[in-house]
């Protein structure tokens, strides 16, 4: 897009120009070392800057990961049409199973109701929830986070719980006027208190950006068996006791991997827990929350 | 309106070409893929984007929106802010500043030459990530996203060289 008028003017705007692209690439270089810094200095600016960014370009997102959607939605269609007798087959099996247990369950129910009301039992709050569409993943391999259409406007607040029909997904970290940011219990920075479903062993569950967190911090003599069902303790009063995590598949010395219910690669709805306990602490400061290592 | 501002018009949309496929380009990489283990070694696009811009138009992709593309993408993925900015940079500096060396070199030069260009970006991304989470992450990851970006180049360079052809030939 150079005017080719003269080549005198050329020659002489030629070295000035590659001088200004010099400055300009340092320039540049620097604010973007300098947004660096300041976001590792957990900056206010740098986190709204990007969250700011991120509601722009949501409208487009959401637009275009619709017909993904659908498509995935359509092949595993074709996908159950193919398996349909095997599946059939394995549902009546599980229905007659579950028959049982709906039984156990009715009948413990019951029971638990009357002895609760024997002890006056207090009971944490009922969560409510949002529920929204995941329109990005992290396209990377250093951070495990997923982008929402819900925000602010719907309700959300940062430090909520994330969970699918699965189990547990993650907790909000950001949140903008229409989207909001989600730390899978994979990410490196993710921690989550959690219980040992069956023997009620408290540990605290840290992701490393594998697929397969891992359980520390457990009592030094506690016994952990693979197969054993993880689920959310509720301490620290941001996650409601009880929410399935995943299941323990292996355990060495230093402690325990855990393979989580949810399945990171087909996260499509998500539902967001509103369960903080009210006036107690302000959400940043509850100590075991999931969320970034300060 | 004169045909000379319409020419004019004309020309600067087709110049912001360039631009505005890269800014898509990290729109479809942040879309979330139901593909098993894809996320996180979802090629980087942006890479090879500017990598060829800035060979073959540098005059269309200003140092200033690569900065901005940087930011938009780790907006998007949640990395920290201004890391890809400064990865996208690099790449674009490394090239522009041996330019004289890509003129009139053939597709498997450039190929090669991409080949050298896309690891160094990609322990650069690995560098400061660790330094920023103060942490030697895991490059596993990282090694297929390296071969994924590496075999898709030459894909991208013959849709990008048709859409040169074909839109940005006054421009």
């Amino acid at each position: 897009m150079v005017t080719r008028d003269g080549s005198s003017v050329r020659r002489l705007a030629l070295p000035l120009k590659g001088w200004f692209q010099r400055f300009a690439f340092a320039l540049l270089l620097a604010a973007a070392f300098g947004l660096m810094v300041l976001g590792r200095a957990d900056n206010g600016f740098v986190a709204r800057l990007r969250i700011t960014i991120a509601d722009a370009v949501m409208p487009v997102l959401d637009a275009l990961s619709r017909p993904i959607a659908t498509t995935d939605a359509l092949v595993e269609r074709g996908r159950a049409l193919v398996a349909l007798y095997a599946e059939n087959e394995r549902l009546r099996d599980e229905n007659a199973r579950l028959h049982r247990w709906q039984a156990v369950a009715l009948e413990l129910e019951r029971q638990n109701v009357g002895l609760r009301d024997l002890l006056n039992v207090v009971d944490g709050p009922r969560p409510t929830f949002v529920t929204a569409r995941v329109i990005a993943d992290s396209g990377g391999a250093f951070v495990r986070t997923v982008m929402i259409n819900a925000g602010a406007r719907d309700g959300v607040r940062e430090g909520q719980a994330v969970v699918n029909g699965d189990g547990l997904v993650g907790r909000v970290v950001e949140v903008g006027k229409r989207s909001a940011r989600v730390l899978l219990l994979i990410d490196l920075n993710a921690r989550v208190p959690v219980l040992v479903q069956s023997t009620r062993v408290p540990a605290i569950l840290a992701g490393d950006n594998s697929e397969r967190p891992r359980l520390a911090l457990l009592p030094a003599d506690s016994q952990v068996a693979p197969g054993q069902r993880i689920v959310t303790s509720g301490q620290g009063g941001m996650l409601p006791p009880g929410l399935p995590v995943g299941i323990v598949v292996a355990v060495d010395e230093s402690g325990a991997t855990v393979r989580a219910f949810v399945d990171w690669y087909r996260l499509e709805y998500v539902r967001i827990l509103d369960y903080a306990l009210p006036g107690i602490l302000p959400t940043t400061r509850i100590a075991g929350r999931v969320g970034p290592l300060r | 309106m004169t045909p000379s501002l319409l020419r004019r018009l004309d020309r600067s949309a087709r110049g912001a070409i360039p631009l505005v496929v890269t800014l898509l380009l990290v729109l479809l990489a942040a879309l979330p893929i139901p593909l098993p283990a894809f996320a996180p070694v979802t090629p980087a696009l942006t890479v090879i984007c500017v990598y060829y811009w800035s060979i073959h138009r540098p005059d269309l992709l200003p140092l200033v929106a690569t900065f901005l593309v940087g930011l938009v993408q780790d907006a998007l993925q949640g990395t920290p802010l201004g890391m890809s900015s400064v990865v996208l940079l690099g790449v674009q500096g490394v090239v522009v500043s041996q330019r004289r060396f890509f003129l009139g070199k053939t597709f498997l030069v450039e190929w090669w030459t991409f080949m050298l260009v896309a690891p160094g970006a990609a322990i650069l991304t690995w560098v400061l990530a660790s330094l920023y989470f103060t942490t030697p992450l895991s490059p596993r990851p990282l090694g297929v996203q390296l071969l994924l970006t590496i075999a898709l180049y030459p894909i991208a360079n013959w849709a990008f060289a048709r859409l040169r052809q074909s839109l940005l030939h006054g421009a």
